[in-house]
């Protein structure tokens, strides 16, 4: 039986009849069963909304827990990368006192016996030479008696004042060869003053760079104080800097990855002279594959060398390393480096012969006379040492992939916490979707079936006991 | 201890080598073969001979296009073409680019020998050659496989020769080049539409694609797309 048969049951030849009464059976099935069907939508809106409240709370509580989990992530891997920092500062604090202040006894063995020398000759130039006496006013007094044209007077008078001058004479050449001395000494003093101004000032600049490093070790410990106590303030910062290093690390990596994919285009081509132009590993060319497996060896050499160097820190077996095994360590992925780079050099210089093998091929099959373009050495020396530089340029690609995946899982994390987040929302909101549906469900069913409602209304009011309608007042719209 | 260390070092990066290579080897393999084989057929009959100069042109463009491991070869369309002695020269490139290099000036060469030496055949045996090409690029094994026609596509089979039984073009591109047109053509273009409309179906029917160019000058991409 179709639909359309169905519908035109009770009156086949007034189909428009057979679906009024249709609709009547319907409304009046549907006002008989208004209770329990007020009850069921009812329910079924509050158990979805229950079971997404639930749903909800448990999705915060997990975004709790991996906000919380995030920020103990956080604050370790701050707390280290702080006791990192703070160990080479005082490792370098250490250096500086090994290097300069180990020589502390002769510096001052030196300063002691510039000061004697500077002590002596002061003693030396403090005596002070006699001052000629006062001859000048009793030469002239001499000289202004009268002799009264007596000559023996006048001759002995004469002879006083020839005396007294020649006396005076003889004490000023006698102060100014003392005088003359005392400048001497004084004078030799000077070098050991210059030499005490400057062992001073080199003492003074070590302990001022000194006092520079304990200034930032100072800051890094209250850093770490605030991490330790795991302060909101440290938590804000670590992620600051994490997002940073995040952002500035993939830049540099991706800088590093054109640079890689350069290395692997100066060395694909004479591969394929090596490992051949036709062998295929899927829809790579062995070629290809073995140029790359090239360029990730070297990065992973590089790698090592780093880790060796303990610049970064991203195996810790080999941080564990005691400091002679990381140094041959380092001696072997740093020769393995130089031979491969070496390698690559000679690679690229065949790739320049071989492109001009290929030009000159396809000039000849063009029919144009085949020329050797000029200047082609700079550009064979050019690809040649960018095949040298190239493996060393990548080795520092350690550095910015250490940040990276340090800074990566905090991202993550914070982006599994935005996720949880809006999860959390879109449950919430069809919690509350569905206690709005239902509301209006109800709402529905009785406009629908509001003309039974309605007499029975009529017929209460006339028996007058009115009925609460206690569903209406159950089920209120929900606010999202 | 020290040797547990370096041993567990050495282990890590065996892994890490063992991962990464499993993991290119199972990502990349699909069992197909990337090289090209191709088959320039010549057309040696008439006064068609005198358009082989332009067929210079293509077969340096192919030797330009081809890299190590691909195959090629030239054979002749005259009055039997199903024979050994029509291919005029053929050849799998070197795995080395510079050998492969050597191999196309060499290849160049014969063809030059050949294109100022040849002589025109009463016959025009296309099936024949066909036939031949097919036989040449199963051999070759190559997953991309294309057969260059250089004719007016007019077929004349000496009496007794048969040659009405499908060939497989399974797999195999066929590209009319340089179809010219005869005199007869002139008079009743329908000959030239139905001579072309013959071999598309006869090609398309037995599992090729068929393709017709007729400018030398836009020969690039040539050996792109196609059957696969």
């Amino acid at each position: 039986m179709s639909f359309s048969e169905l519908m035109s049951i009770w009156w086949p030849e007034q189909s428009g009849v057979s679906v009024l009464i249709w609709c009547l059976i319907i409304i009046l099935l549907m006002w008989m069963a208004r209770t329990p069907a007020h009850k069921t939508i009812r329910s079924f809106s509050l158990v979805i909304r229950n079971a997404m409240r639930m749903a909800s709370h448990s999705v915060t509580a997990l975004e709790k827990r991996l906000m919380e989990r995030n920020r103990e992530v956080l604050l370790t891997a701050g707390m280290q990368e702080t006791e990192r920092y703070i160990e080479r500062e005082f490792q370098r604090v250490e250096d500086v006192v090994t290097r300069d202040l180990s020589g502390y006894p002769s510096l001052q063995r030196d300063l002691k016996e510039q000061i004697i020398r500077i002590d002596e000759d002061y003693r030396e130039s403090s005596e002070v030479p006699p001052v000629p006496k006062n001859y000048i006013d009793a030469i002239e007094a001499v000289n202004k008696i009268n002799s009264n044209g007596d000559s023996m007077v006048a001759n002995v008078l004469k002879a006083i004042h020839a005396t007294m001058k020649r006396n005076c004479e003889k004490e000023t050449a006698e102060y100014r060869r003392a005088s003359k001395q005392r400048h001497k000494l004084l004078k030799t003093m000077m070098p050991y003053w210059r030499n005490l101004s400057k062992t001073l000032e080199s003492v003074e600049k070590k302990i001022v760079g000194l006092e520079d490093r304990s200034k930032v070790i100072d800051s890094q410990i209250e850093k770490y104080e605030q991490i330790m106590a795991k302060t909101n303030l440290a938590e804000r910062i670590l992620t600051s800097s994490s997002i940073t290093q995040f952002f500035t690390s993939a830049l540099v990596l991706i800088v590093a990855l054109l640079g890689a994919y350069v290395n692997f285009q100066l060395i694909a081509l004479p591969m394929s002279e090596m490992v051949g132009g036709a062998s295929r590993l899927g829809p790579m060319r062995a070629s290809d594959v073995a140029a790359l497996v090239l360029v990730f060896f070297e990065i992973v050499l590089g790698l090592f060398l780093m880790e060796a160097f303990q610049i970064t820190r991203l195996f810790p077996i080999i941080s564990a390393l005691n400091d002679k095994l990381r140094r041959n360590m380092a001696i072997a992925a740093f020769v393995l480096l130089f031979i491969f780079a070496s390698v690559e050099s000679s690679l690229a210089y065949m790739r320049d012969l071989l492109a001009a093998d290929r030009e000159a091929l396809t000039q000849s099959l063009a029919g144009v006379a085949v020329a050797a373009p000029e200047f082609r050495w700079i550009t064979t020396v050019g690809q040649m040492v960018m095949g040298f530089i190239l493996p060393f340029a990548l080795m520092l690609v350690a550095i910015p992939l250490e940040s990276f995946v340090h800074s990566l899982r905090t991202v993550i994390g914070m982006v599994g916490v935005f996720m949880l987040q809006v999860l959390a929302f879109i449950i919430r909101q069809i919690g509350s979707l569905s206690s709005n549906i239902g509301y209006v469900l109800l709402n529905i069913y009785d406009l629908i079936i509001f003309i039974p409602l309605k007499l029975e209304e009529m017929l209460s009011r006339t028996k007058q006991k009115p009925e609460p309608e206690k569903t209406d007042v159950e089920m209120t719209p929900v606010e999202s | 201890m020290r040797t547990i260390l370096v041993s567990r070092v050495l282990k890590k990066l065996v892994q890490l080598f063992t991962v990464a290579t499993l993991t290119i080897l199972s990502a990349c393999s699909d069992g197909r073969s990337h090289a090209t084989s191709v088959m320039l057929l010549l057309d040696t009959s008439g006064t068609y001979t005198n358009e082989l100069e332009k067929a210079q042109s293509i077969i340096n463009y192919i030797l330009a296009t081809l890299t190590s491991g691909d195959s090629f070869a030239v054979a002749r369309i005259d009055s039997g073409s199903f024979s050994e002695k029509d291919i005029v020269a053929k050849i799998t490139f070197d795995d080395r680019p510079s050998a492969a290099n050597s191999q196309k000036r060499a290849f160049q060469a014969a063809i030059n020998d050949m294109i100022s030496a040849v002589k025109s055949s009463r016959y025009t045996d296309i099936s024949g050659g066909m036939l031949q090409a097919v036989e040449f690029l199963e051999e070759t094994g190559a997953g991309n496989r294309h057969i260059f026609v250089f004719s007016d596509m007019k077929e004349e089979i000496p009496e007794g020769h048969v040659r009405d039984f499908p060939i497989n073009f399974s797999g195999v591109t066929v590209t009319a080049l340089n179809v010219t047109k005869l005199r007869s053509d002139n008079v009743d273009p329908r000959e030239y539409m139905d001579r072309l409309d013959d071999w598309s179906s006869r090609v398309q029917s037995n599992g090729g694609v068929w393709r017709v160019v007729n400018d030398l000058e836009r020969v690039e991409g040539l050996l792109q797309g196609g059957a696969k």
